[in-house]
C-alpha cells in the first residue's frame, strides 16, 4: 500500500483532534494575548532599542512553543493510545507525521505572535520584511525540529511540564540568538546578502536536527 | 577498564601538585630569566595564572560530555546496564569539572573586566554546556525505569552534542554583533590557540593539561569501579 | 455460526517459536524460562493471578515491551518477520489499549485502517460493528461510550486488518453475557482461521485453549 502516506495519515489525525479539542485556539492564544499584554504594558512608553524588541519577540515565541509543542505527544500518553499507536505503525512513520503538524502549529502560532507584535507596538518598524519573514519561517521550522524528539522524550518521563523548557533551552539556543540577530537585521533594513549566513544556520540547525530525531526517535517512542 | 598503577598514581600526583606550587609560585617579573619566571604582561599580569587551572578543566568538562555521549550510543546500540553506567559517571566528572572551570572563569573576568559575567562567547559556551549537564540530570531523575532512563538520557546527550558545532560557529558571530564592546582580546582565540605564551609557561600549562586529563580518567574508573560493585550488592540482596 | 467471509481472503500460516523468555523489573524477576510453540489453527492461554505478568507477557510477544532475556520469533509463510514487522499479522485487545476520544467509533477504524496503510473498507468495517453490536452507536465520539462499547470497539479494531494471530488480554472485560458470546465466537474463527492467544483467570475462557501456560507456577498443560 502506498506507506509514504502514512505520515500524512497521522498528520491529518492531529488536525483535525485539534480542531476538534480546540486546545491550540483556547489555551495557546490565552497564553500569546496575555504575555504580549504583560509585554505592552512593561514597555509602557519608554523607548526600547530594537535590539531588546526583537529578543522579546523570540522569548515569546519560545515560550509559545514550549506551551504547546509537547502535546502531541504527551496526550498520547496521558489517554493511553500511545500503545495503540505503537501497534499501527512504524515509529519513523509516527515522528514525521507529528513532526509536520508541530511545524505546522508554531509556523502558524509565530506568524500570528510576529503580526500582532509589529502591529501593537510602534517602536517594532520592520525595514526588510522579506528578511523578517524568511526568519520567522525558518526559526519555526528549526524550533519543531529539535522540539518534536524532545517532546517525545520528556512524555515519557513524570514531570512532564517543568522538564519541557528545561531541556529545550540549551539545544534552542544558538537557533534563538541567530533568528534574533537576523530579526535585528531585518528592522535595520539590511541587504538579503547580509542574512545569508543566518539563514544558512537556521537550514543547517533544522535539517541537522530533523536527521538526528528520525535515526533516534525509534529508541524514545518504543520500549 | 582503566585500573591505574600506583606508579601512575605517584607520577600524577607529583605532577599536579608540582603544577599547583608553580603556577602559583613562580613569580612574574618583567625580565624573566631561567625557567622559574614568569615574563610581567601588562594587562595580565598576575591574573594569567588562571590559564594553568581553567582552561584544562574546561577542556576536561568538555572531554567527558563527549564520552558520555559516545557510551550513551553504546547503550543504545547493545543496551548493556554498564555502558549506562559509563554514561552517568563521566557525566557526573563533566558536571564538578564545568562547575570549576565557570568559577574559576568568573573570578578571572571580574579580576580582568571588573564583573563576574560578560557574556563573552566562550564564558557563555562553557555556562550552556552546565545547562546541558544539569537538564541531563534533572531527565534522569525524572524516570524511573533503568532501561528507560539510561536510553532518554543516552538519546539527549546526542541530540546534544549535535548542536555543538553550532555552539562553535553562531557563538562568536552572535557576541561580536550584540556586545561591541568586548575587549579585543577575548575576540581572539586568546593565548592558548595562537601559543604566544613564553615557554616556560607553556610547559607548565601543557603539564597542567595532561595532569587533569589523567585525574579525570583516575577518577572516572573509581566512580565506574565502586558503582559497579554497589549494582552487585543490590542484585545479589 | 461461523462467517467465514472474515477469513477467506487469507491462507497465512504463521508459527511463533519462544525461548526462554524472562521479565526482570528493578531486579526482581516477574517470570523466566517461558518457552512454546504456536502454529496455526492452534490456541493458547496464558494464566495466573493478578500481577503473575500475564499482560505483560502478552505485551512482551507483541513486541510493545523488550524482554529481559530469551528469544521470539515470527515466522510468516515460512518467512521470518522481525517483530517491528509485525503489524499487518497480530492484533491486540487489551485494557492498556485506547481509542482516540474524541472521534467516533467509526472514525477511529477508519483511522486505523489509513494509518496501518490499508485501504479503508467501509462494507467490512459496518460488518465488523454490526457483528459486535455497536453499529448504532457508530457516528457517536468514543468519549461517550460505556466501557463494554469501548471493549467492542477494541475488538474491531483488532480484526480489522484480518490478522492471523489475534491476542486477546482479558478477552470478557467489561462485557454482558450477550458480549462474550460474540467473543466466543471470535475466538473460535481465529483459532479456526489462524492463531489465538490469550491471557485471562475466566475457567470458562480456558475451555478454548489448546494448551495452557500458568505464570503462577511456571508450567504448561
Amino acid at each position: 500500500m502506498m506507506t509514504g502516506l502514512i505520515p500524512y495519515q497521522i498528520f491529518v489525525k492531529e488536525i483535525i483532534s485539534e480542531f476538534r479539542t480546540r486546545y491550540a485556539l483556547n489555551a495557546l492564544m490565552m497564553f500569546v494575548v496575555t504575555t504580549l499584554t504583560m509585554v505592552v504594558f512593561s514597555l509602557g512608553d519608554n523607548d526600547v532599542p530594537y535590539e531588546i524588541l526583537s529578543g522579546m519577540l523570540w522569548i515569546i515565541i519560545f515560550f509559545s512553543a514550549m506551551s504547546g509543542l509537547s502535546r502531541t505527544f504527551v496526550a498520547e500518553e496521558e489517554r493511553g493510545t500511545s500503545l495503540t499507536l505503537r501497534l499501527l505503525t512504524k515509529a519513523t512513520n509516527v515522528y514525521i507525521g507529528k513532526l509536520m503538524y508541530n511545524i505546522v502549529l508554531i509556523c502558524s502560532l509565530s506568524v500570528f505572535i510576529a503580526l500582532a507584535y509589529q502591529f501593537i507596538i510602534d517602536d517594532f518598524v520592520v525595514q526588510s520584511q522579506s528578511i523578517f519573514w524568511v526568519t520567522i519561517l525558518l526559526g519555526s521550522i528549526g524550533l519543531a525540529g529539535a522540539s518534536t524528539i524532545l517532546a517525545a522524550i520528556i512524555a515519557k518521563a513524570n514531570t512532564k511540564g517543568t522538564l519541557f523548557p528545561v531541556l529545550s533551552f540549551p539545544i534552542l539556543l544558538p537557533l534563538l540568538l541567530t533568528c534574533i540577530r537576523a530579526t535585528v537585521l531585518a528592522v535595520e533594513g539590511a541587504f538579503i546578502s547580509e542574512a545569508l549566513k543566518d539563514f544558512q544556520i537556521l537550514i543547517s540547525f533544522a535539517i541537522v536536527m530533523i536527521a538526528a530525531s528520525v535515526m533516534l526517535f525509534n529508541f524514545v517512542w518504543n520500549d | 577498564m582503566i585500573n591505574m598503577n600506583i606508579f601512575f598514581k605517584v607520577f600524577l600526583s607529583l605532577l599536579l601538585t608540582a603544577v599547583i606550587i608553580l603556577g602559583i609560585a613562580i613569580p612574574t617579573v618583567s625580565n624573566p630569566q631561567g625557567f622559574f619566571q614568569f615574563p610581567f604582561i601588562p594587562g595580565l599580569e598576575e591574573k594569567a595564572r588562571n590559564i594553568f587551572f581553567h582552561v584544562p578543566m574546561a577542556w576536561t568538562s568538555v572531554l567527558a560530555f563527549f564520552m558520555a555521549m559516545f557510551y550513551g550510543i553504546q547503550y543504545l546500540r547493545t543496551k548493556n546496564p554498564d555502558y549506562d553506567l559509563r554514561s552517568v559517571s563521566s557525566a557526573g566528572l563533566g558536571l564538578m569539572f564545568c562547575i570549576l572551570a565557570t568559577v574559576t572563569g568568573s573570578i578571572w573576568a571580574k579580576f580582568n573586566w571588573g564583573s563576574f559575567w560578560n557574556w563573552d562567547p566562550r564564558e557563555t559556551s562553557i555556562f550552556i554546556l552546565l545547562l546541558i549537564y544539569g537538564a541531563y540530570f534533572v531527565l534522569r531523575s525524572a524516570i524511573e525505569e533503568d532501561e528507560k532512563r539510561g536510553a532518554l538520557s543516552a538519546v539527549y546527550s546526542i541530540i546534544a552534542g549535535v548542536t555543538v558545532p553550532f555552539f562553535v560557529f553562531v557563538m562568536p558571530r552572535i557576541m561580536s554583533g550584540l556586545h561591541p564592546g568586548s575587549l579585543g582580546d577575548e575576540q581572539g582565540s586568546g593565548p592558548v590557540v595562537e601559543m604566544n605564551m613564553a615557554p616556560n609557561m607553556l610547559v607548565i600549562f601543557f603539564a597542567s593539561l595532561i595532569g587533569f586529563t589523567m585525574l579525570y580518567f583516575w577518577m572516572y574508573s573509581l566512580r565506574i569501579r565502586t558503582a559497579r560493585l554497589e549494582q552487585q550488592h543490590y542484585s545479589t540482596e | 455460526m461461523v462467517n467465514s467471509q472474515f477469513y477467506d481472503k487469507q491462507m497465512r500460516s504463521l508459527t511463533l517459536k519462544v525461548e526462554n523468555v524472562a521479565r526482570v523489573f528493578a531486579r526482581k524477576t516477574l517470570f523466566e524460562g517461558i518457552t512454546f510453540k504456536i502454529s496455526s489453527g492452534q490456541s493458547f492461554a496464558v494464566t495466573g493471578k493478578n500481577g503473575s505478568g500475564k499482560s505483560t507477557l502478552v505485551k512482551i510477544l507483541c513486541g510493545l515491551m523488550t524482554s529481559s532475556r530469551g528469544t521470539i520469533q515470527y515466522t510468516v509463510d515460512n518467512a521470518v518477520v522481525p517483530i517491528d514487522e509485525l503489524f499487518p499479522h497480530i492484533g491486540l485487545v487489551s485494557p492498556y489499549l485506547n481509542m482516540y476520544d474524541e472521534f467516533s467509533g467509526e472514525e477511529n477504524l477508519q483511522l486505523f485502517a489509513k494509518i496501518r496503510g490499508i485501504p479503508v473498507d467501509q462494507k467490512y468495517i459496518d460488518e465488523l460493528l454490526q457483528r459486535c453490536t455497536i453499529y448504532e452507536h457508530r457516528k457517536k465520539e468514543v468519549r461517550y461510550y460505556s466501557s463494554g462499547m469501548k471493549q467492542r470497539l477494541k475488538y474491531c479494531a483488532a480484526l480489522l486488518h484480518r490478522p492471523v494471530l489475534l491476542y486477546l488480554d482479558e478477552p470478557s472485560a467489561n462485557l454482558d453475557e450477550q458480549g462474550i458470546g460474540v467473543v466466543r465466537e471470535v475466538m473460535q474463527e481465529q483459532k479456526q482461521n489462524g492463531s489465538l492467544i490469550f491471557a485471562t483467570n475466566d475457567e470458562l475462557d480456558l475451555k478454548y485453549a489448546d494448551s495452557i501456560l500458568d505464570l503462577n507456577s511456571l508450567k504448561i498443560g
